[in-house]
């Protein structure tokens, strides 16, 4: 047991050693493989931050109901009344056209505009609001009130929430795509740089082999390397994506003021840095492992 | 102790190195195996380790057929032979003293203890003060001597040597002949592939010894 700890302690410095031999070899692997990462993970913290952004803004679901310009005042009362019946409405909010328009007039830009006018182009119209968050009754209650006497328009305000949310579906297919071709590209350094090294070490694995090496012990140090560079690429990977985040928050924060918002990129959640530490140290495991097989079989007995 | 009983080896193209060969070495025993270049040393001396397989018959070591052996199972059977290989093997990217370490690193011995065998094994072929030489500064004789300190770091109850003496000068051979007859009074079975007549007869002069010959794949003597 001790001595098995040992072999894997040994397998462990050994990496750790040939890695700090070859720096810019080194270097160069695990900027390949951090790039490789960062393309994914940085469109995946892109769409983390957009999907927090959505919904924030899309809050409770919301329906606008415009009355026609003729309505008279007994009719919108009516309406009022029929709103307040429906048992989802949580909450009725009634804007008088007078009060729509005076706001208006208080835009300065506007003002001048509204005051030319001869008479008040804006309707009546009713927020309302629903208890719960059911996009599909939203539209059931939309086209109700819409057969309903002097109802002009009703507007469904969820609705681009909705679209958002299946621009984000899609994005998160090609993240998820872009994921698992870039794989290969790590997949692909792994085995060809340990490739390389099973062939610089001929000599030292047929002698370890002839002097009674197992095959674990032979493999150990291959694994290890690309569950290490593996690992050191998904650092890397974490740091790319950070410092770009960093560098697009500056562009972020001047985009947001103007629309009087404090939004900003976010970097990773831990759950999902640990997530793809984890997913590119699998993957130099896998890179080494192929490798491996593939290129020791030549070492057995005839 | 080790016997083969009626063992082939075929090339592939139909070559056949071996031939029915049946022979034993007793436990203790120091043996000469002589022939001609291509009569077949090389391959009977690889078939103990398993470096390849007997065709048919079997090659029986310490009580186990290896010619049947699993694949897993080489290593441990490895690690008891002590193997001196007619190319010598050494790796000349490391010094003496790791060269004489690699049978122990890969086993996993703790290293304090491994460097101790390590220089004892130097000791005993009288290479301690080389200890962080490169074998490519050792001469010839220098460098048989580290394969042999090599092959006996693990005290293994085997050593199997293939032409220990070629290319080496009288002086260097009688030293490497001296160092074997040395391990077969301490009881280590040994088995020396050479065509080499002084060697043996040097041999058989310090310790009991014996001969047998191939001959074109079989066993003459």
């Amino acid at each position: 047991m001790t001595a098995w700890l040992r072999l894997h302690w040994m397998a462990f410095a050994l990496t750790l050693s040939k890695l700090s031999r070859t720096p810019f070899a080194t270097l160069l692997n695990v900027l390949v493989i951090g790039i490789a990462l960062a393309l994914p993970a940085g469109a995946y913290a892109l769409l983390v931050d957009l999907r927090a952004a959505a919904s924030n803004i899309s809050g409770d679901p919301e329906l606008s109901v415009f009355m026609a310009l003729d309505a008279s005042k007994q009719e919108v009362a009516a309406i009022d009344a029929r709103l307040r019946a429906q048992a989802q409405v949580s909450r009725v909010e009634f804007k008088p056209r007078d009060v729509a328009l005076e706001e208006l007039k208080r835009n300065p830009a506007l003002g001048d505009v509204i005051a030319a006018l001869n008479q008040n182009p804006l309707p009546d119209a009713y927020t309302v609001r629903l208890g719960q968050n059911d996009g599909d009754a939203l539209e059931k209650l939309a086209a109700e009130i819409r057969t309903w006497p002097k109802v002009e328009h009703v507007q469904v305000d969820s609705a681009w929430v909705r679209r958002i949310a299946a621009a984000l579906a899609i994005g998160r297919m090609a993240v998820l795509l872009l994921a698992g071709l870039l794989s290969f590209a790590l997949l692909a350094v792994t085995f060809n740089t340990i490739r390389l090294q099973i062939l610089t070490q001929r000599d030292e694995i047929e002698v370890s082999k002839l002097l009674g090496a197992t095959n674990g012990t032979i493999r150990r140090p291959f694994y290890y390397y690309g569950v290490v560079l593996g690992l050191l690429g998904g650092g890397a990977a974490g740091l790319i994506v950070f410092a770009a985040l960093q560098f697009m928050n500056t562009g972020v924060a001047e985009f947001a003021r103007l629309y009087a918002s404090n939004f900003r990129l976010e970097f990773l959640p831990a759950g999902d840095l640990a997530a793809i530490l984890v997913f590119a140290a699998a993957l130099g495991w896998l890179g080494a492992w192929l490798s491996v097989t593939r290129h020791l079989r030549e070492f057995e007995p005839r | 102790m080790i016997e083969f009983s009626a063992v082939y080896k075929r090339y592939p193209g139909g070559y056949e190195a071996l031939k029915n060969v049946s022979f034993t070495v007793q436990t203790g025993e120091l043996v000469f195996l002589t022939g001609h270049s291509g009569a077949g040393k090389s391959t009977l001396l690889k078939l103990i380790p398993v470096i390849e397989r007997a065709n048919s018959g079997s090659v029986i070591i310490n009580g186990q057929n290896v010619a049947a052996l699993r694949a897993n199972a080489i290593p441990f059977l490895r690690r008891n032979i002590g193997q001196i290989f007619q190319d010598q093997k050494l790796l000349y990217d490391r010094s003496v003293f790791d060269n004489v370490m690699l049978p122990l690193n890969v086993t996993g011995v703790h290293p304090r203890d491994a460097a101790r065998r390590a220089r004892a094994a130097l000791d005993k072929v009288g290479l301690l003060p080389r200890e962080k030489a490169n074998p490519i500064a050792l001469s010839g004789g220098e460098q048989q001597r580290l394969a042999i300190a090599r092959a006996i770091v693990n005290r293994p109850s085997i050593l199997i040597a293939d032409e220990p003496t070629a290319n080496l000068d009288a002086g260097y051979a009688a030293e490497i002949i001296d160092l074997f007859a040395a391990f077969n009074q301490v009881g280590v079975t040994a088995l020396i592939a050479t065509h080499d007549q002084t060697a043996v007869a040097r041999a058989a002069a310090k310790v009991k010894a014996r001969t047998v010959e191939l001959k074109a794949g079989e066993l003459v003597a």
